[in-house]
Formats: structure tokens, sequence, C-alpha cells
């Protein structure tokens, strides 16, 4: 695990662990629980911390290999926290031919941050998602799952500052 | 569990009401004398639709009506370019852009004095003979609603009311009426084909999984990985209809003899999902899937499962891999999933929009459904119309509508005035359509014979402004984005396909290189293991047979005709037209204009970072591509 993002402390609590131990429970022995229960691990973290992985590892009785295979190899899981407001940027055709590309630039310059990254102070995550299905809204981005449609570069600062 | 005596009772409780939602339709014994159906799909969500529904209802109670008036949430219907949209009945009055300071008025007038407010209404429905019906404009007109019948008709968390619709009433006729064999033959009969984009005869693949030693567990699927960026067919019909892929499921599980299902559907549907959840819970009440259905002995239920953002896992193999908890990587076939699928056991998998059609074609018969499309292609086909077109939406078309009928008069024509260059069908593993093939019927096999493919249904326009290998090039990076990596032909071919097109548009490509991009298309054809690979080169070899002129431009004249390739043009000022305001200086991001006030400006190229902002905030036209 060289990626230098994931080296944060772990700052779960008691509440989400007993969760946790709550959706293993759940799904223990139940046919093929991991991707299920990593999805609802996601949820209850916000992210799959080492920690998590190594609980659900020993709990499914999976290798850590095998789910460290598992989570880098679908986009939705994440091994690292996202920002407090979480852009995500549509570069689906329908959004591209209409200059979402444009949006996803001047989002990188203005916040200072490439796709996937956070901003230093952990406000703004960004990253490219593929067609939310807003097209007839297209361009389209969302902040935390809210929807912002018809976008022109020209109001991305006024966006940001809605989440100050 | 209901008996089918009860479910003929539900029926003819709900019909009334549901069929009220039609054009000069009577009340009969509905309880409300008008309904207002507010479009709950994502596009319009995406757009306020729920505070809007939310406010009506807040409305109507203030005014008394909530006896007389019920605001019910529907699936998408269809026009997504003018969301949120909303119909109110019995006018069939559709109003159309809607905004929360329109409610109060729409409630004052249309509700209480029953003046329908013909300003906020769509405006093609309004005529000087007053108002027509939505199914009378252009883009409804030419459009026969099969797999989206009940999208925009229907309360989707309403069990009640698909049952008024006919609902469940195939799978009764199923288990009391028909052998399993006659399902089969009517299935294929009805000349039924895969509308997830291969277009493999769904009677056939039923047949193939019948066989073997009875006892024997096996599994029937529904494909909603619907991965195509800009396709929103599946989601629709999820969204607007859940009850009818479980009742298509159903079927098939009697057919197969499968007592499970499982729906794979994609997390970035969270609505689809929630109403899934919802529709299942009722199901399971009713009886309608669990033990025993209708008393019959026949045992069926199904599951959700939900992807996590992997392309590849819309391919058969790749999404019953993931099912199991695993990478979803594809495997070689044979052994087919009807053999050896999922858990190893035989499976027939469909995607949403196949399973939709299935209880009409059980309920109606063979021949009607034979009865709509071209001689190999029956039936409807669902697109979701996107890009550069005015009627952005969802529309459902018999098979062999042309392309210039489907963007011309029901997408509206392009927006601006601009000239159609091209449509893009079949997503990455599909190709561009040009002007050449406008008057081609759309079909499974036309369009492969054009070198694009049906795909799951996205149809994506582009106008002059497009630049094609630009096109081919954002394919690509998806594809090498989303290749699993199981295989070196896509794993490693696409990346250097993505190199050679990268190539080309920085000016930097020399004519050998389109021979090499040709030969390298055909070989991750060739070689690669499952369809994700083996289509990837699509989008490359379609946009290159039919805009060779563009590549060419790109690779000998060093320029990009449609001035997108940010490598190949530069910015300029007319100095006969600059006036010297100053605006495009000010909003330079690059400080790379320079010029007096009242005196013309200068673009630094050196500095230019070839954004486009300076031309678009210019009031003269004085900048310019070049």
């Amino acid at each position: 695990m060289s990626d230098e993002r994931i080296n944060i402390p772990y700052r779960g609590t008691p509440e989400q662990e007993s969760e946790l131990a709550e959706l293993i429970a759940k799904y223990k022995g139940t046919k093929s629980p991991l991707i299920p229960v990593l999805e609802q691990a996601q949820d209850i973290f916000g992210y799959l911390p080492e920690k998590v992985l190594k609980i659900i590892s020993e709990e499914l009785q999976v290798s850590l290999a095998k789910i460290y295979g598992v989570v880098t190899f679908y986009s939705f899981f994440s091994l690292y926290p996202k920002g407090k407001y979480n852009i995500s940027v549509c570069l689906g055709t329908a959004c591209y031919v209409k200059g979402s590309g444009q949006i996803y630039d001047k989002l990188q310059s203005v916040l200072g941050i490439t796709g996937g990254q956070c901003t230093e102070d952990g406000k703004f995550s960004l990253e490219a998602c593929r067609c939310i299905g807003a097209c007839g809204l297209a361009p389209v981005m969302t902040v935390n799952g809210e929807v912002h449609g018809r976008l022109t570069a020209d109001m991305v600062d006024g966006i940001l500052a809605q989440y100050e | 569990m209901i008996t089918i005596d009860q479910l003929q009772e539900i029926k003819e409780k709900n019909q009334d009401i549901v069929n009220f939602r039609k054009e000069h339709a009577e009340r009969g014994n509905g309880k409300y004398r008008s309904h207002v159906l507010v479009c709950a799909g994502t596009g319009c969500t995406s757009s306020g639709s729920q505070k809007i529904a939310d406010k009506l209802e807040e409305e109507i109670k203030a005014a008394g009506l909530e006896e007389e008036v019920c605001v019910i949430r529907t699936g998408c219907h269809g026009l997504c370019a003018l969301g949120p949209v909303m119909i109110i009945y019995p006018e069939a009055a559709f109003y159309s852009n809607m905004e929360l300071e329109h409610v109060p008025e729409i409630v004052s007038e249309h509700l209480v004095k029953g003046n329908v407010v013909t300003k906020y209404l769509y405006q093609e429905t309004v005529t000087e003979d007053g108002i027509i019906s939505m199914n009378q404009t252009n883009f409804y007109k030419p459009q026969n609603r099969v797999a989206l019948r009940n999208c925009g008709v229907i309360n989707p968390e309403c069990i009640d009311e698909y049952i008024g619709t006919g609902g469940y009433q195939a799978l009764a006729k199923v288990l009391t009426t028909m052998s399993r064999e006659d399902v089969v033959k009517c299935i294929t009969d009805s000349g039924l084909r895969g509308r997830g984009g291969g277009g493999f005869p769904t009677g056939k693949k039923w047949q193939f999984a019948m066989g073997g030693e009875p006892g024997v567990q096996k599994y029937v699927c529904c494909n909603a990985d619907e991965g195509d960026p800009g396709a929103f067919m599946d989601r629709s019909v999820l969204e607007g209809d859940p009850h009818v892929v479980f009742e298509a499921m159903a079927i098939a599980g009697y057919v197969i003899g499968a007592d499970q299902g499982y729906i794979y559907v994609r997390a970035e549907y969270p609505i689809a999902v929630d109403r899934l959840n919802i529709a299942l819970a009722q199901a399971r009440e009713y009886g309608l899937l669990g033990k025993n259905i209708f008393g019959t002995g026949f045992d069926f239920d199904i599951d959700l499962r939900l992807g996590a953002g992997a392309f590849v896992c819309g391919e058969e193999t790749a999404l019953m891999t993931s099912i199991e908890g695993n990478r979803g990587e594809p495997r070689p076939r044979p052994p087919f999933p009807a053999v050896k699928g999922l858990f190893g056991q035989p499976t027939i998998l469909n995607n949403v929009e196949t399973w939709a059609n299935i209880p009409q074609i059980i309920l109606k018969g063979a021949e009607w459904f034979a009865s709509m499309g071209t001689e190999k292609s029956r039936g409807t086909k669902v697109f979701a119309l996107g890009g550069k077109i005015n009627n952005v939406g969802l529309v459902e078309i018999p098979m062999g509508t042309t392309l210039r009928e489907v963007v011309e008069n029901i997408g509206g024509g392009i927006p601006g005035g601009k000239k159609f260059k091209a449509a893009q069908t079949g997503g990455p593993s599909g190709g561009c359509i040009s002007l050449e093939n406008y008057d081609v019927p759309i079909d499974y096999d036309n369009l492969v014979s054009i070198g694009s493919m049906m795909g799951s249904g996205g149809l994506i326009v582009m106008d002059e402004d497009d630049c094609m290998v630009d096109i081919a090039k954002f394919f690509l990076e998806f594809t090498v984005d989303e290749s699993c990596g199981k295989c070196t032909p896509c794993r490693i071919g696409t990346k250097r396909l993505l190199e050679l097109l990268n190539k080309i548009t920085d000016g930097k490509a020399e004519m050998e290189d389109l021979d090499r991009m040709v030969d390298l298309c055909n070989l991750i054809k060739e070689n690669s293991l499952c369809a994700l690979g083996q289509t990837a080169p699509n989008p490359v070899l379609s946009t290159y047979k039919y805009f060779k002129d563009e590549y060419i431009a790109h690779v000998k004249d060093k320029k990009c005709p449609a001035g997108k390739c940010k490598n190949l043009v530069s910015y300029h000022i007319d100095a006969e037209k600059c006036i010297g305001c100053g605006l495009c200086k000010k909003n330079c991001p690059g400080d790379a204009i320079t010029g007096e006030k009242k005196q013309p400006h200068e673009i630094d190229t050196a500095k230019c970072l070839k954004c486009g902002v300076c031309m678009s905030k210019c009031k003269k036209d004085a900048i310019y591509k070049a």
C-alpha cells in the first residue's frame, strides 16, 4: 500500500464498529456476502479503512489479498476518505459533447487538485463519473449527490461558494 | 398469498384509476376527479421535481382539495429536456419546465377553477383550437410505448396500480394455462431479441436453459448494470415500472425451472434501487414472489445485487462473477451461462428492457409483437437521445425507424441551427453513424452492417463542432479505464491505441500511423476475451471509415477541422473587429491577452491555455480559432 493517501489515521467510532459487527452478523453464512458487506461498510465509515478490511477478512474468512483485489477493482470503493463535499463531474458522452471536459478542467484549476484528490483542508474532493443519467441537464456535476445542471465554466465559482 | 381471484379483484378496483390517465378518459369508479402526475425520474428529480410535488400537495391541501385531487410521483415521461414535467388529467394538460413559483397559480386556476394555465404548458400542445395532448406532438406521435407503457403513468411504489394495468396477469396465465414449451414457443415466435446489445433471440436463450436433469438448481438474472455513458433506458424502466421486471423473471423461472432470481443493478441509480426494494417488499407481501405463487406450487424469489462501478460487469460472465463476490472479470465462453452460469449452475440472463417486453407478449400474443418492427428485428426499441439535440430524452420507436426521423422529427433537430454530423450508438462498443446513412432503417443487422451496433440504446447526436477523432479518443479513454486487465489484447492493445490517437490529436502522427492504427484495431477485435475488448475499436474504426478526411487533416495538415483538439488550434483576435473593451483580457485565466483600452488586443499564443473563455466572452465575434 504505497499510496500515501491511505496512510491516514483510523478514526472509526465504537458506534460505527458495532454497526459493522451487526452488518457482518447479518450477512455471515449467506451466499457471496463480500461485496454487499463492503458496500455497506463504506456507507458506515465513508470509506474503507484498512482496519475495517481486516475485520471483514477475519469475520468472513476471506483473505485480505482477495478483499484488496475486489476493493481496487471497483471504482465505487475508496480506500481513503473523501472531502466534506465530494464533487463528481459527469464525463459521460452526452455531457462530454456538451463541454463537461471544460468544467472538469476548471474545477481542477480552481481547487488546485487533480481528479481523485482532496483539497488540503479536507473540504472538497473531485472525481469524474460516467453518466448519472441526467442527460437532459447536460453538462452536469454533483456535490454530495446534489445535481447541478446546464453548467458553464463560469458557474463553477458560484457553485463552490454555496458550499463554503 | 393472494389467489388469482383476488388478483382480479385488485385489478378491477384499480383499473379505473390508471385508465383515467389517458386522453378523454372516463372517471369510472376512481376516487379523484383530477390526477396530477409529476415526473419523479432521475432527470426531473435532478431539476427539482420532488419539491414541486411536495409544494403541490401543500397547496392542494390548503385549497381543501385533498379528497378530490391526487398527486402521483411517476417514472420518466421521456421529454427530459423540458424537465421538470407534469401532466394533469382529465385535461391531459402537459406542463413543462415547471418551477416552484408556478405551483400556486396552477392549483388556484387549473385545479380549483378548471382553467388550464396555458402559458406554463409545453407550447407545442397549445394550438388555436385549444390544447392537444402530448401524444399529438412531434416528440410523442411517432412513438409506440411497449416496454415503457407504464412509465409516467403509474405510481411505481404502488403494486395495486401495476395490477390495475393488467400486471401479474401474464404470470397468472403462464402458471395456470401454459406449459413451459408453450411459453418458449410464444417468445420465440414473437421474434424478441435481447435488448442489451447483442440481439440474441430471447426464446432460443431460454430454450437452451430448459434442459438438464430435473431438480438441478438454476438461476434467472436481470442485467441492470447499464454502463454505456448516455444510456438510461433501463434505469427508467426500473424507476417507472419495477414490477414488470419481477413478473417477467418469474415467468422465465417457471420455464427453465429456477426458483431464484438476481437483479444486478448499478449503485449509481439510487432512485431505481429504492423503488426496486419497495416493489420487492410489496410483491412478497402479496405472495407474487415467494413460495407457492397463486397456489400453483411454483416458488420464485428475487434478490438485488448492487454493481460497484465497473463497466465490464455489464458483460454477462463478468456480471455473474461479480454476483459471486469476486473481481468482475469475464471468462471464456463456452460453456455458455445456459449450461454453466451463476455459481456454476444453468442460468439465463436478460437485460431490463428485454424483460419489460415479456408480459405483454404473453398477454397479447406473439403475432401482435411480431407485427411491429422489421423482418429480423421485431417490436420496438427504447433509445436515450442525448447530446446536440433539442428534445433530449427517452423515446420508444418501432424498429426500422430511420435516424433522420429520430433526429429531425422526434428529436426536434439540432440546437442553434447547426448541422448534423454523426450519431453515436452502442456506447464504447458502438460506432458513429454519418449523414450518408441517415435514412437507413435502424435495426440490429443494419447497424452492424454500417459499423455500429444497437447497444443498449444510447443515441448521442453530434454536430459540426465535434471532432470525430476526439470522440474516438474519448471512447478509447473510457475503455482503457474500464478494461479489467485479464487479457492482453484489451489491456495493452487499447492503451497503445489510445497513444496512437493522442499522437494524432497532438499533430505528431505520420500517415503510417493510420495504417498501424487500423492493424491494431483488428488485432484487438479478433483476440480479446470478451465483448468489451472485441468491440473497443469500433468507435475508432467507424469514425475512420466515415470521417477519414478528418484523420488525414490531423496527420497531414496538422489541423483539427472542428477546432476541438487543443494542440492543433490557436486563438487569434481580428484587429478589425476588436473594439478594445478588455472583456477577454479580464477573463483570461492565463494572462495571455494584452492591449490598451479601446485598442485592438492580442493573444500571446505561447501563454494561451486554449480554454476558449475569451471567445465565449467576446461580444464582437472578434476572436477566432485557426
